[in-house]
């Protein structure tokens, strides 16, 4: 029994320090008349709320048991949805194949590169839009906006044929250059929106307290953007990590980890299978819990 | 104001703009040019014919354009669901939203591999329908012959784990919708269907679009999850370009290929434009 909580604690324990800023929390407004209709109606909107809850949670509980599943029970059925114990043979069955390990490390380090290359030119063109009006802000925001109409597919194409000729195809650098291409309008949005929240006022104070326009950005604005360049970073990395399709076009024998498990997907056994995308999923469900605070700000504000 | 902090915008916008004209203007022109091209590199439709007498290319239009219009309309009402009991503020609003948003992060290949493990035939949905005693036998959900029952595998898979994105969007939307207006059809009566109807849905237009937009482009470029899901069952328009890339290695068709979808997705772009129109003053 212990073990069927084990993944469901992550998701419980975030609701006490989770009073966010985007989310206004708080009780319902206080309502004298508890009259046993008003309760029913609470009592449905409580049960569909449950229920499209299963539905995204159950699926996952689900691959979670199939992943740690023993050797023994590979087998078995009916499948127990309590495992009888948890055991890490598949998961390291999964890592022992060839390449896996590497595949990992690459996708790794090709994530860490597009956060860098992605920020580093992102952030200031985010800056830019925030803070000052200029010719061609509004032209530049729409072809930012633009980028978005159009399928990786299109890009990953010629690139594949411009890599081969600079010589950089079926690397790490390739596919990160390619990884930034896809988060830059994102970091862009997102990075402006989060220096829109921060007031301006504050800068000029300290300007006219003698710091430099730099100083004061340095002092004043960049740390209270840095949760929000932290969350922007982080969404960076998740475009990166769970691409498959331009990683597999631009990688051959240096596959990303999604593209090494593709690769594999038709003759890998069920359990391979499992493991592999129970290694996937784990730091996507922690990276949305480190940035459940920005959710609604970083994709809902990113559409406007 | 002196001349350098005029020129301060620009500068911080350059490299932004200068890496999109590498790296997506540049392979985007490329592309068109290595679609219109044989692949000895004169110009020609040669490319662009090899493409629509391919014998599969009938079966991953069709597959792609069946299952986005499956998905979308299940994904919108699952999300507005979603989003309208987040905007309720039950007891735990932020936990309900964490765990809505949690495919948000769920890459489409491990999506496709968690749909594996239920709908294969000693998995999941076989072990508890018969643990419950509903079936005597597993059933074979994944079969290569039963083309509509991949198809309906995947739209479940593709509406878990992407409605997410929409739901987010939608519930940004929603808390602009100031409460009175909300209250006030309240207090006049009106269920919630009718709250439905006649308020959320006129007042949500602007995020209704981009989620559609959004989610319509990305339906066109489906491709791990129904790879994993139904191997050579059936076959999508992302995996015509990737099979012409790089088992046949012919760059020219695969680029045909990224130009048609570019096509279907600006026709679409343009289609939920003109059926869901933003009048101006709601706009942002």
């Amino acid at each position: 029994m212990t073990r069927a909580h084990t993944l469901e604690t992550p998701p419980t324990t975030p609701a006490r320090a989770l009073d966010g800023p985007p989310v206004p929390e708080g009780p319902p407004p206080p309502r004298r008349k508890h009259t046993w209709r008003r309760l029913g109606n609470q009592a449905l909107w409580y049960a569909a709320a449950i229920v499209l809850a299963l539905f995204i949670a159950l699926p996952i509980y689900l691959i979670f048991v199939s992943a740690v599943t023993p050797e023994a029970d590979r087998y078995t059925y009916p499948k127990a949805i309590v495992p009888s114990a948890l055991s890490f043979e598949n998961i390291s069955f999964f890592l022992r194949a060839s390449g896996v390990v590497d595949a990992f490390w690459r996708s790794c380090i090709v994530g860490i590169i597009t956060i860098v290359l992605a920020l580093g030119i992102g952030a200031p063109a985010g800056y830019a839009i925030a803070r000052y009006v200029f010719r061609g802000r509004d032209a530049y925001r729409l072809v930012i906006l633009a980028t978005r109409a159009f399928p990786v597919v299109i890009l990953s194409i010629p690139l594949a044929v411009l890599y081969r000729q600079v010589g950089i195809n079926d690397s790490v650098l390739g596919v990160a250059l390619m990884h930034t291409t896809l988060a830059l309008p994102f970091t862009v949005l997102i990075t402006s929106s989060v220096f829109v929240s921060i007031p301006r006022d504050l800068e000029e104070a300290a300007q006219t307290l003698g710091c430099s326009p730099a100083q004061a950005f340095r002092r004043i604005s960049l740390p209270l953007a840095l949760p929000g360049l932290t969350a922007a970073a982080i969404f960076t990395w998740v475009l990166s990590w769970n691409d498959v399709f331009a990683a597999a076009i631009l990688t051959l024998r240096n596959p990303t980890l999604p593209a090494r498990i593709l690769s594999s997907l038709t003759q890998a056994p069920l359990h391979f299978q499992f493991a592999a995308a129970f290694v996937m999923l784990v730091p996507s469900l922690v990276v949305i819990f480190i940035i459940r605070r920005y959710l609604l700000g970083l994709w809902g504000r990113v559409v406007k | 104001m002196t001349k350098r902090r005029n020129l301060a915008p620009w500068l911080l916008v350059l490299p932004s703009a200068l890496y999109l004209a590498v790296f997506f203007a540049t392979p985007m022109a490329q592309s068109f040019a290595l679609a219109l091209q044989d692949s000895a590199g004169s110009w020609s439709l040669e490319s662009v014919q090899l493409m629509l007498g391919d014998p599969d290319f009938g079966r991953a239009v069709s597959a792609t354009l069946t299952l986005l219009v499956l998905v979308i309309p299940i994904q919108l009402a699952l999300a507005l669901a979603m989003a309208i009991v987040i905007n309720k503020r039950l007891r735990g609003t932020s936990l309900w939203l964490y765990c809505y948003a949690l495919p948000l992060a769920i890459s489409e290949l491990a999506a496709g591999i968690v749909w594996v493990s239920i709908f294969t035939q000693r998995g999941w949905l076989n072990s508890i329908l018969q643990s419950l005693g509903i079936l005597d036998r597993g059933v074979i959900w994944m079969s290569g012959e039963s083309y509509w029952m991949l198809i309906g595998i995947i739209v479940v898979a593709e509406a878990w784990r992407a409605t997410s994105i929409m739901m987010i969007i939608l519930v940004a939307g929603l808390q602009s919708i100031p409460d009175e207006y909300l209250e006030a059809a309240e207090v006049y009566g009106a269920s919630l269907w009718q709250r439905i109807r006649r308020v959320i849905l006129p007042m949500l237009r602007p995020s209704l679009q981009v989620a559609l937009i959004l989610r319509v482009i990305l339906a066109i470029q489906v491709f791990a999850t129904a790879v994993a899901l139904a191997g050579t069952g059936l076959t999508v328009m992302s995996q015509q370009a990737l099979d012409w890339a790089n088992d046949i290695d012919n760059d020219n068709v695969a680029a045909a290929w990224a130009g048609l979808m570019l096509v279907i997705s600006l026709t679409a772009t343009v289609g939920i434009l003109w059926l869901l129109p933003v009048r101006e003053e709601q706009r942002q």
